[in-house]
């Protein structure tokens, strides 16, 4: 077996998520990683789309921000960004939105606002940007998280975007026709939701981690699926693509400076 | 008619103290030099907007030209916070900022409904989060066909709209090319305006027959300021400076050293710093 970082188990488990077909509402960061690598592994036809505007792109190196040229450079085209957010989005033209976070609820709701009171914040994060309606506008949305104690949490300091609100049917309660979170995927194990509670339990966990590990680094009790499969180890082809694209980034960014 | 001017007259003649201003642009196009004379101008009050108010709009705040800000997404993309943001929303540094805080499809949907001439946006969003329990802007109407609950949020009309662009003619006819953002919207939307340019030609030359975004008559001040959204980038002149954007981290994180970069790179300085800035990417294209 190959060795690798609990991120990159992350990172592949979430683009073995992605299919061919998909066409995915992709976010900055460890979104952007998985969905690229998805493409240059299993899913070359994958339609990505950032909330630049930026619809099929196929960028050769992970962009810093949404907007970086490379993005536009390599798209079947761009649109404006009230267009993105009409057309696109709320037309429900996206199968699937890939989101992360700073804290998460067992429901999949997340919060990117504040932590502590909105009007004196402990700490001021970045806001919403374009989750609050990527989690009710696209047909399911995918999470991908590192799992502590700080960012699984038993409450949200703010929900910035719902995931499944409080459970049960809570969310179609609220009028909302699209799926939800149907997959957490994480350092140490995949999350998938309940059935009937539709709270995320964990559905596979990756080769070496523990129950106690995962319990360990979640803010509520985890509650595991009947049957718990254990994550196939990244292969070293899937490795070895993630590392050269992360590697040309980090070429492409030095050369630059 | 647009007018073509120098920076410091389209500030001076457009942006006035406790003025509502959009100075946007969506990781392209982000118009610092503009941005920056408006803080040598040392224009107060401001309320600003922005979707994604990033390095410039930390400098707005650090500088203590801002009272209150709207906006959907406040941070220092792919490298972390806006430390002069947080600072003023934290600790109320260098003063108490006001914040009205929106998604990105509510502040898109705001800025084409004031472009449209409509006093409102509806569209289909802020279902069941906390936003519109801390934004009283954030309001709920229902459609008078299907019944549909849907959301509502007041356009965006901003006294003047500031935005770079890569070209404009003499007449003052505006081209873009690339992402796009809302900047189209933002000038609509706004009594006034300012675009500086990467530069100002007789003629726009070879073109996609869609990409003069802003007739002449649609904007009020035309500046040639090359380079003049660095770090941020302009498609087809120089790329984005990944590197300045990592490093404002370190820069911003204190406040003596923010106002140490500030007063040298910034009240000490004019606009023809930009072209420096972008001189190495100029060159390797000549």
């Amino acid at each position: 077996m190959a060795d690798y970082k609990p991120n990159e188990m992350m990172t592949i488990a979430a683009a073995r998520a992605l299919k061919n077909d998909d066409v995915c509402f992709v976010g900055i960061g460890m979104p952007s990683a998985a969905a690229n690598l998805a493409r240059l592994t299993h899913a070359p036809g994958i339609m990505l789309i950032y909330e630049s505007g930026t619809l099929a792109t196929k960028p050769n190196i992970l962009p810093l921000s949404i907007g970086d040229g490379e993005l536009c450079e390599t798209a079947i085209t761009t649109v404006s960004v009230p267009e993105m957010f009409r057309y696109w989005l709320q037309g429900g033209r996206i199968k699937v939105g890939f989101l992360g976070g700073a804290q998460i609820d067992k429901y999949a709701n997340l919060n990117t606002t504040v932590v502590g009171p909105y009007d004196k914040p402990k700490v001021r994060l970045p806001g919403g940007g374009g989750a609050p309606e990527i989690a009710t506008s696209c047909g399911e949305i995918f999470i991908i998280m590192a799992q502590s104690k700080r960012s699984f949490v038993g409450k949200l300091d703010f929900v910035t975007s719902i995931g499944h609100v409080s459970g049960g049917d809570s969310r179609q309660k609220l009028g909302v026709k699209t799926k939800g979170p149907t997959k957490l995927i994480t350092d140490l194990a995949l999350f998938a939701p309940d059935p009937e509670s539709k709270e995320m339990t964990v559905v596979s966990i990756h080769p070496g981690v523990t129950r106690e590990q995962i319990q360990d680094n979640t803010g509520w009790p985890v509650k595991y699926a009947a049957k718990v499969d254990e994550t196939a180890a990244p292969t070293a082809k899937e490795l070895e693509v993630l590392r050269e694209l992360q590697a040309r980034t980090a070429r492409a960014t030095a050369e630059a400076a | 008619m647009a007018r073509i001017s120098s920076l410091a007259e389209a500030i001076e003649a457009t942006v006035r103290d406790g003025d509502t201003l959009a100075v946007e642009g969506f990781t392209h196009l982000i118009p610092h030099a503009a941005g920056h004379e408006i803080i040598r101008q040392r224009r107060k009050g401001l309320t600003l907007i922005r979707m994604t108010p990033d390095l410039i709009y930390d400098q707005f705040i650090g500088m203590g030209c801002v009272d209150k800000l709207i906006f959907s997404w406040g941070g220092n993309p792919g490298v972390g916070s806006l430390h002069r943001f947080r600072d003023a929303v934290e600790n109320g540094w260098p003063h108490k900022l006001a914040i009205e805080e929106h998604s990105h499809a509510a502040m898109a949907n705001a800025y084409e409904a004031g472009g449209a001439g409509l006093p409102c946006a509806i569209f289909r969003g802020y279902i069941g989060g906390d936003l519109p329990r801390v934004n009283s802007n954030i309001k709920r109407v229902t459609c008078p066909f299907t019944g549909e609950q849907l959301a509502a949020v007041p356009a965006h009309r901003p006294d003047v709209a500031v935005i770079h662009a890569q070209r404009a003619d003499k007449a003052g006819n505006v081209m873009i090319e690339g992402v796009l953002g809302v900047q189209k919207e933002a000038v609509l939307a706004s009594k006034r305006s300012v675009v500086t340019v990467e530069e100002v030609v007789d003629d726009l030359g070879p073109r996609s027959l869609n990409a003069t975004i802003l007739p002449h008559w649609t904007v009020g001040y035309v500046v040639e300021v090359p380079g003049g959204a660095f770090p941020s980038y302009a498609q087809g002149f120089y790329p984005r400076t990944n590197s300045f954007y990592k490093q404002w981290d370190a820069i911003s994180r204190e406040r003596d050293t923010f106002l140490t970069w500030m007063d040298e790179n910034v009240l000490k300085k004019g606009p023809e710093v930009f072209a420096e800035h972008v001189r190495k990417f100029r060159d390797a294209a000549e």
